[in-house]
């Protein structure tokens, strides 16, 4: 019986992961394609991502795209950050459900609603006060900053419950200025966390494609908004050269986080340890 | 030896009072400037979200209720001071009898929902068994599944999307194993279908249903509760009498992370979907762009959020319950 339930176990895992990363392995094979039809086979060449290598376009929509990221994922890690110890460490405060409630909404509502709001808000300001006067990298920033910072809120503030408030209370009660205690203490403790939010905004930024189209103005195109614009209409051989490129890079940033972490993690579990024998043999 | 700066030890009586005077005032300070930056790391998100992401819905709200006129911008003003110096409003729901009166949206809507129910269930089947495997696996194991779960997260949603316009086409890959395996002479046609939307959502929202779940297990300890049961219970009474209301809170908090975001979906109804299949998402996205019929647009947007109003408050309450235990 328990064998038979793990032989169905293997078989879900081995058909979920095949369901999760065939289709991609398909995408990044007919990058390869000589054929300008992506769907039949044509030979294998890397025709297409010379062809991507020589588009401005493209070249012009990545940078636009990783200006974004970066200030996005810079602010956005700062003000989550902010908002994932206010919630926290507070305790109630005035107006502490609105605030919830404006931290957790933007990781579920649906794009096209966050996109024409934030639009309609940007043509509002620019009809009253003339800000902004014209659309673009600014209101794309702006607009992602509002739902990344909700996601790292929600990273800082997992870390944060997980965290005993000891070590800062001593340092309080040894009489350290909350500032301080703030600095020395409570930020390299959730510096992995804001390591991690920042990652998330960055990706969130660079994949985000509704949005964007939404609050973008005439001339800014962000890389989704190309790739977009010309996979409508069909399969493109050289946005399946783009697809591989970014997906090899991802994953090989991901891979190698993950490992670092995994490593980290066993440091510190092998540094407990010998705390914990220290500790015996000086009781001992 | 003098006492500690709160005082209350010996010491000349003068020396005393002025101390512990001083470090009154040394204490009022610091709960100040505390209660200062404290405010400071309060207020600098709550501005921002007020005004990034409330203040658009009050507009959005505001121009529903407007009437359209072919104008920059194209809709009439809310509030106007008539010539007597008197604050008028006008609140006009033709918009919102117009989505009634329509079938189109009417009918948008209920697919919309019908859409990723089917696609939530989907999900449920397909990723419940996907996170009890990885919670029942050994450490490394684990930790190997999971970096497997989250990669496609971090990869382009748009392109994963794309990536089944080329599985699913008529020349695809899919009809060349189909018809290689001799199950079919002619292509199935499965692009531009409700069929190619359900494996479009069910493909990029599965890791959503997928970690809370496994979160959700991996607190419980289920193995334990299990082999308990197995001392007498047959398996599939012990999965729906102990397994299944255990873990209730994660199929919950799945089940919305997918829900939510799919019934507004855009990009996969547009790329898979194409003109046939009616969704909510892709209908305010052209209503809006290519339409530029924004109040309606923003109608369209508001009935959207009552549509999706209940189940996100429901998502924040399993959330706010998670985060304090």
């Amino acid at each position: 019986m328990g064998k038979k339930r793990s032989t169905f176990l293997f078989s879900v895992l081995c058909f979920g992961m095949a369901f999760l990363y065939v289709p991609m392995i398909f995408l990044m094979i007919y990058s390869f394609n000589y054929s300008k039809i992506v769907a039949v086979w044509g030979g294998w060449s890397l025709r297409w991502y010379a062809e991507l290598f020589r588009s401005q376009e493209v070249w012009d929509a990545l940078l636009l795209s990783l200006k974004i990221a970066l200030m996005n994922a810079t602010f956005a890690t700062l003000l989550g950050t902010l908002a994932g110890l206010a919630l926290v460490r507070f305790g109630r405060f005035k107006g502490r459900t609105l605030f919830t409630g404006m931290i957790t909404a933007p990781l579920v509502m649906p794009e096209v609603i966050t996109g024409l709001s934030l639009l309609l808000l940007f043509i509002t300001l620019g009809d009253l006060i003339g800000w902004p006067g014209e659309r673009g990298i600014t209101t794309i920033t702006i607009a992602h900053i509002t739902f990344s910072m909700a996601y790292v809120a929600v990273i800082i503030q997992s870390r944060l419950a997980g965290m005993a408030q000891d070590l800062e209370e001593a340092a309080m009660d040894l009489g350290s200025k909350p500032f301080r205690v703030l600095v020395d203490i409570t930020l390299p403790l959730l510096a992995p966390g804001m390591v991690s939010g920042w990652l998330l905004s960055f990706t969130l930024s660079l994949d985000d494609l509704v949005i964007a189209s939404f609050v973008s103005g005439p001339g800014a195109n962000t890389l989704p908004m190309l790739i977009y614009s010309r996979v409508r209409l069909g399969l493109k051989p050289d946005i399946n050269a783009l697809a591989t490129i970014i997906i090899v890079v991802v994953a090989l940033g991901v891979i190698a986080a993950g490992y670092l972490m995994l490593r980290q993690q066993k440091q510190r579990e092998r540094d407990m340890q010998m705390a914990a024998t220290d500790t015996v043999k000086m009781t001992a | 030896m003098n006492g500690p700066v709160s005082g209350s030890s010996g010491g000349p009586v003068e020396t005393q009072d002025l101390r512990s005077l001083l470090s009154a005032q040394l204490d009022q300070l610091l709960h100040r400037a505390q209660s200062g930056w404290r405010s400071i790391v309060v207020f600098v998100p709550y501005i921002w979200l007020f005004v990034f992401f409330l203040a658009p819905f009050i507009i959005v709200l505001k121009i529903s209720l407007a009437e359209s006129l072919i104008a920059s911008p194209p809709f009439s003003p809310l509030f106007e001071w008539t010539e007597e110096g008197v604050l008028t409003f006008q609140l006009i729901f033709d918009n919102y009898s117009y989505l009634w009166e329509d079938d189109l949206y009417v009918k948008t809507y209920l697919n919309s929902i019908k859409i990723s129910s089917i696609s939530t269930i989907l999900c449920l089947i397909l990723g419940y068994p996907i996170a009890y495997a990885i919670v029942r696996s050994t450490p490394t194991t684990k930790n190997i599944l999971l970096m497997m779960i989250i990669l496609p997260f971090w990869t382009s949603f748009l392109l994963r999307v794309y990536a089944w316009m080329g599985l699913l086409a008529d020349q695809g890959a899919v009809n060349s194993f189909l018809m290689w395996l001799g199950i079919t002479d002619e292509p199935i046609r499965m692009m531009y279908s409700e069929f190619a939307v359900y494996v479009g959502i069910v493909y990029t929202y599965v890791p959503f249903m997928i970690l809370p779940l496994y979160a959700n297990m991996e607190k419980l300890d289920i193995t334990l509760h299990e082999a308990a049961a197995d001392l007498g219970a047959r398996p599939v009474t012990t999965f729906l009498t102990i397994t299944l209301p255990m873990t209730s809170p994660g199929i919950l908090a799945g089940s919305l992370l997918v829900f939510i975001p799919a019934t507004g979906e855009f990009v996969i109804p547009d790329l898979l979907g194409g003109g046939n299949v009616l969704m909510i998402g892709r209908v305010l996205y052209n209503e809006f762009n290519s339409n530029h019929d924004w109040p309606v647009a923003a109608a369209v947007a508001i009935v959207l959020l009552f549509v999706l109003v209940i189940p996100m408050m429901i998502y924040q309450h399993v959330q706010s319950r998670e985060s304090e235990g």
